[in-house]
């Protein structure tokens, strides 16, 4: 075999390393550029080192706005997930029920974004949203445009129902997954239904559950479509998360080299956390050996 | 404890899958339900576990009825084929389970778990995680687990299967040790006729959901009722040829006609169905009295160290069993030897007429 034959191979990695480098590595470097520089048009751009860091870190909205996306990430954590294996635990297991669950949980998944966040503010108006005008006809106030405290509820309603199906899916395959004589065996030992679900099915959902953690934690945290179209980020800015705000730096106030650097700090924000996650997600289940 | 199982017939979605079967099983004793996949093991486990009730029949235990008892509420620990252990508990953990969900005393939890772990070899793996270990491990902790609630009824699902040709071998005979010292009921499903002979105990043959015959393992290989229980019950399955009896003589196929010999004595004259084990055919003349019959060689299989045969003769199809590896060419002619005193005599609907005198299963 000859130097030539062996180069072969180059041809058959070129086409993946292209794409891999016009799609994730020349706009990464790019905007890594513009971060390191002050731009006021074509052509008129000033170096200025880690200034727009240093702007971005000590930025109290930016503050505000991380803390309200980790609220918020932390939350839907905290619901979709017990929320999903629970529906999961009680999806029928065989039969045309099995089929008929799975497409209707199914069925948030298949709408495009910014439709749901169209329903969304259609079904929570106060004076014909069906839950919005319900809710305000028994003399509670809801509006979402005004009260920052339903704008919160609602944007967490959406995501719920829009997100959880995908834990359902997740965590029901994983149900299926376990062998029937595993349940015989928890029966004959005279384990109760908390104990198969705890020492049975719980450990065997592990792994696909350390996937739905990552899954929601890092969509949650770049969300933006559903609650720029609900809410805009408001009112004033109690739904503003990072990618709202990243946005309205960019392209509202064209200050591109600041949003460069607050792009790249997201970047390592949301690699950093699903490092972490990941890493306590493996430790799960393995430290019981007390 | 004993139990006795009446006339218990299982159907699921109008397909039988057992069908009235009756069984007593003794306290102390050790019962193999032998049987084909799809024979009804699983699913007679099933109904004596309490996972399942019969469509129809009783199960008594100790003379009390206990057909429509939960399963929480009986005797009863089981091995399964897969290795079934709780994922998130070490192993110690894993084994005191049925202990504690049963309120054992922890002083009492330990020392059993201790005991049961050194009877089968896992003490030294007490603190580990059941995907840290082999599959011959962590089975041996399933069977602990098993063995250390001192159920009643003890019952193992082809508990061997999924291991290795070594492994298997290793526990087998470990598990014929355990078993020996136990006051329980055992009933050890299998699919294999080797595995029930070095097993011992009691057979119960079982073939489409019906219990062919129940009694001491070596007599139901020494006298298989019928010609479906004699091929289930030896591997590879018993070889047949139709003969006569007629005057006295013996007549094999188109063989000359040869004395009969004393345990066909009582065989009036007419036609039959002779069986010959694998392992009484040979290739070469071994006594004056063999039957020599011609065959065409039709494949040759090696099977370990020895090579199983496939002959045809007329439009039987036969096994020779051979010790050693041989080669053989196909299509050819050769002659086949069996002798008189080995020879099975069935009626032509397939009844046990006459068993050899002696029929050891180690050759």
């Amino acid at each position: 075999m000859n130097k030539w034959e062996n180069n072969k191979a180059w041809f058959m990695v070129i086409p993946v390393f292209l794409v891999v480098a016009v799609s994730a590595i020349i706009p990464l470097m790019t905007v890594v550029n513009y971060s390191l520089q002050d731009i006021f048009g074509p052509g008129q751009r000033v170096f200025v080192g880690l200034e727009w860091y240093q702007d971005a870190l000590t930025d109290p909205r930016l503050h505000a706005a991380l803390n309200r996306q980790l609220l918020f990430s932390t939350l839907v954590l905290l619901i979709e997930i017990p929320l999903g294996i629970l529906i999961a635990l009680m999806m029928p297991k065989k039969g045309w029920g099995a089929s008929l669950s799975l497409v209707l949980v199914a069925l948030p998944l298949l709408i495009p974004w910014n439709v749901i966040g169209t329903i969304w503010i259609i079904f929570m108006r106060p004076d014909i949203g069906l839950l919005g005008a319900a809710v305000n006809g028994m003399g509670i106030p809801f509006d979402h445009t005004a009260s920052p405290f339903a704008a919160w509820v609602t944007v967490m309603l959406m995501e719920v129902w829009h997100w959880t199906p995908l834990v359902v899916l997740l965590a029901y395959a994983g149900l299926q997954a376990i062998p029937d004589a595993y349940f015989q065996a928890a029966r004959i030992d005279g384990a109760s239904a908390w104990g198969i679900f705890r020492y049975i099915q719980l450990p065997k959902l592990r792994g696909v559950l350390t996937i739905a953690v990552l899954l929601r934690f890092m969509d949650s945290f770049l969300i933006y479509a559903e609650p720029f179209v609900l809410t805009g980020g408001g009112p004033g800015n109690s739904t503003t998360f990072l990618s709202i705000y990243l946005v309205k730096l960019a392209v509202g106030q064209f200050d591109l080299g600041p949003a460069a650097a607050f792009s790249i700090i997201y970047f390592l924000i949301v690699l950093l956390f699903s490092w972490l996650f990941y890493q306590a997600l493996l430790k799960v289940g393995t430290g019981d050996k007390s | 404890m004993s139990m006795v199982i009446e006339n218990v017939t299982k159907v699921v979605a109008n397909e039988c899958h057992l069908d009235n079967i009756s069984l007593q099983l003794e306290q102390g004793t050790f019962n193999i339900l032998l049987g084909r996949t799809l024979s009804g093991k699983t699913t007679l486990m099933r109904l004596m576990a309490g996972l399942d009730r019969p469509t129809r029949g009783r199960i008594l235990v100790n003379g009390q009825d206990v057909t429509g008892v939960s399963v929480r509420k009986r005797d009863v620990a089981m091995v399964y084929q897969q290795f079934i252990n709780y994922p998130s508990m070490t192993i110690y953990k894993n084994i005191a389970s049925p202990l504690r969900l049963a309120k054992v005393a922890e002083k009492e939890i330990d020392r059993r778990v201790r005991e049961v772990a050194e009877m089968l070899h896992i003490e030294a793996l007490l603190d580990r995680l059941p995907v840290e270990l082999s599959g011959g491990q962590q089975q041996r902790t399933a069977i602990a687990r098993a063995l250390v609630k001192d159920a009643g009824l003890l019952l193992l699902d082809e508990p061997l299967v999924n291991l290795d040709y070594k492994l298997r071998e290793e526990l087998r005979s470990e598990m014929r040790e355990i078993f020996k010292r136990r006051e329980s009921i055992v009933v050890y499903a299998t699919t294999e006729p080797q595995e029930a002979l070095a097993l011992g105990g009691n057979t119960a043959v079982l073939h489409q959901g019906r219990l062919e015959q129940f009694g001491p393992t070596i007599d139901v290989y020494q006298h298989p009722q019928s010609t479906r229980i004699a091929q289930a019950f030896s591997d590879p399955a018993m070889n047949f040829v139709s003969g006569r009896i007629d005057s006295g003589c013996l007549q094999l196929s188109d063989t000359s006609q040869v004395p009969l010999l004393s345990h066909f004595k009582h065989l009036k004259p007419g036609d039959y169905q002779f069986g010959m084990r694998a392992n009484h055919l040979h290739l070469t003349r071994q006594t004056e009295t063999d039957i020599q019959l011609d065959a065409q060689i039709d494949l040759a299989e090696i099977s370990g160290s020895e090579t199983f045969l496939h002959v045809v003769h007329k439009q039987h199809h036969w096994t020779v069993q051979q010790q050693g590896i041989h080669k053989y060419p196909m299509n050819e002619q050769i002659k086949i030897y069996a002798n008189q005193t080995q020879l099975y005599a069935f009626d032509l609907e397939g009844h046990l007429l006459a068993a050899p005198v002696e029929d050891s299963p180690k050759n």
